[in-house]
């Protein structure tokens, strides 16, 4: 039985605690992280803390070595549901508390294409940056996202697509804002394997991200963007 | 021939004037046909299959193909379909003045382009397999998507797939067998479709200078 086997998370003091979280996180290891969350939140650290501090910090470390090339797609896959594991318990408690939101966000992947993995992602690490979050699943007509916005009224609109053949439908789903009026209302962000800067500036797209952290990144810089503006306007 | 996932191939027997720079998962295929046909002025390189997983891997491979080739050919063509590179492969190819093989991915072309367009839009919960995918699914699939390391990850990765759809071109009952296991393993539906060489045929034909009649 190795040292980690071992370990007794409530020895733990919660400096000591909170490295573990980054170190079970980067293994993927979900039934630690469910365990070690609910530690925390018996000492007393409120949910937010527990969530960027432990969670989210773990997660940005993960998507550093992806993006290194020292972890893989599996590796991430692992840790994104040890997250997961994390989020479940402290999703609620965040609402309860009154978490600061940094905005909205509807998500989802475009009309013919399933794949999800890389939009799930974005959609949980956005939560995790504190974002509120709508995902719309896969195989979104225009109507669908449509529907959301004028629903849910987000900052952000996010398109995924995998696949050389789906990613034009993104143009029509703005362009169909834009036939609306509403596309300067709303940032729209794209991402997924085939995608390009050059392909986001082509659709008119605000801006492509090409992994969960930019997206977050993006994200926060034009909410940044949005307030300044609001606040000069004011 | 049976080349694996990693592995570079080059087929030259000294007389080929014209270059076909492909994947090495079509590389068993181009043989045939050459054989079949007796299309000796080409000479055959093939990058890795495994590019199918990194598709960003493959226009710089293909670039660097080029260059080394250009003045030792009359002629160079590409049997890459878009395969995932988003049109970066046609971008690189436009710059290098080559011209590639019609389609998204090489399960259109060789169901034939315009006839899988058609289907596209009914099918696209299906995962589809090749010949050379059925026989190479365990490395190139299943591991290379560290499913034999984390089996739990795989609904994860096919869950919103219905089925597994064999897209066959040469095949045997040991292929059939193998493509059906595959589909066992990610719990997927099975269908058997026969597609021979497709597009593939008939773009080689064509540079072939040999007309369709004979």
């Amino acid at each position: 039985m190795s040292e980690e086997d071992d370990l007794d998370l409530n020895e733990l003091d919660d400096d000591e605690l909170v490295q573990q979280m980054h170190d079970d996180l980067y293994d993927g290891l979900r039934e630690e992280i469910d365990e070690a969350v609910n530690i925390l939140l018996g000492r007393g650290w409120v949910p937010y803390d527990v969530l960027t501090k432990a969670l989210v910090e773990g997660m940005r470390i993960v998507g550093i070595d992806f993006r290194d090339g020292i972890l893989f797609v599996p590796e991430v896959l692992l840790a994104a549901n040890a997250m997961k594991a994390g989020m479940a318990i402290l999703r609620p408690l965040l609402i309860e508390t009154g978490a600061p939101r940094l905005g909205k966000m509807v998500i989802g992947t475009v009309k013919g294409d399933i794949h999800d993995i890389g939009k799930n992602l974005v959609g949980m690490m956005m939560e995790g940056a504190g974002f509120e979050v709508i995902n719309l699943g896969i195989n979104n007509p225009v109507e669908n996202y449509l529907e959301a916005i004028e629903e849910h009224e987000p900052d952000i609109l996010g398109m995924s697509a995998l696949l050389t053949t789906t990613m034009p439908y993104m143009k029509v789903v703005i362009d169909a804002m834009k036939e609306k009026g509403i596309r300067d209302d709303y940032v729209v962000l794209v991402g997924g394997a085939p995608l390009n800067e050059e392909f986001a500036t082509a659709i008119g797209a605000d801006a492509y991200c090409r992994d969960a952290a930019v997206a977050v990144e993006t994200a926060k810089e034009f909410m940044a963007r949005k307030h300044n503006q609001m606040a000069a306007s004011a | 021939m049976d080349l694996q996932p990693d592995e570079s191939f080059e087929f030259q027997k000294g007389r080929g004037d014209v270059l076909l720079i492909a994947c090495g998962a079509l590389g068993r295929e181009i043989i045939s046909l050459i054989e079949l046909n007796d299309w000796r002025h080409f000479d055959v390189t093939c990058l890795p299959a495994k590019w199918h997983n990194t598709p960003d891997l493959i226009p710089g491979g293909v670039r660097e193909k080029i260059r080394e080739a250009k003045g030792r050919y009359r002629k160079i063509y590409v049997l890459y379909a878009d395969c995932g590179t988003g049109g970066t492969l046609d971008r690189v190819l436009e710059e290098e003045g080559v011209e590639r093989i019609g389609g998204p991915h090489c399960y259109s072309f060789f169901s034939g382009n315009d006839a899988f367009t058609t289907i596209t839009d009914k099918e696209f919960t299906a995962f589809y397999l090749t010949d050379y995918l059925a026989r190479q699914f365990d490395k190139l699939i299943w591991q290379g998507l560290g499913l034999d390391r984390h089996p739990e990850l795989r609904d994860m990765y096919f869950g919103n797939y219905t089925k597994v759809v064999y897209l066959a071109q040469q095949p045997t009952d040991a292929l059939r067998q193998l493509a059906q296991k595959a589909a066992d393993k990610l719990g997927l539906e099975y269908e058997y479709r026969f597609t021979g060489y497709g597009d593939l045929a008939t773009f080689m034909r064509e540079q072939s200078g040999v007309p369709a009649d004979t």
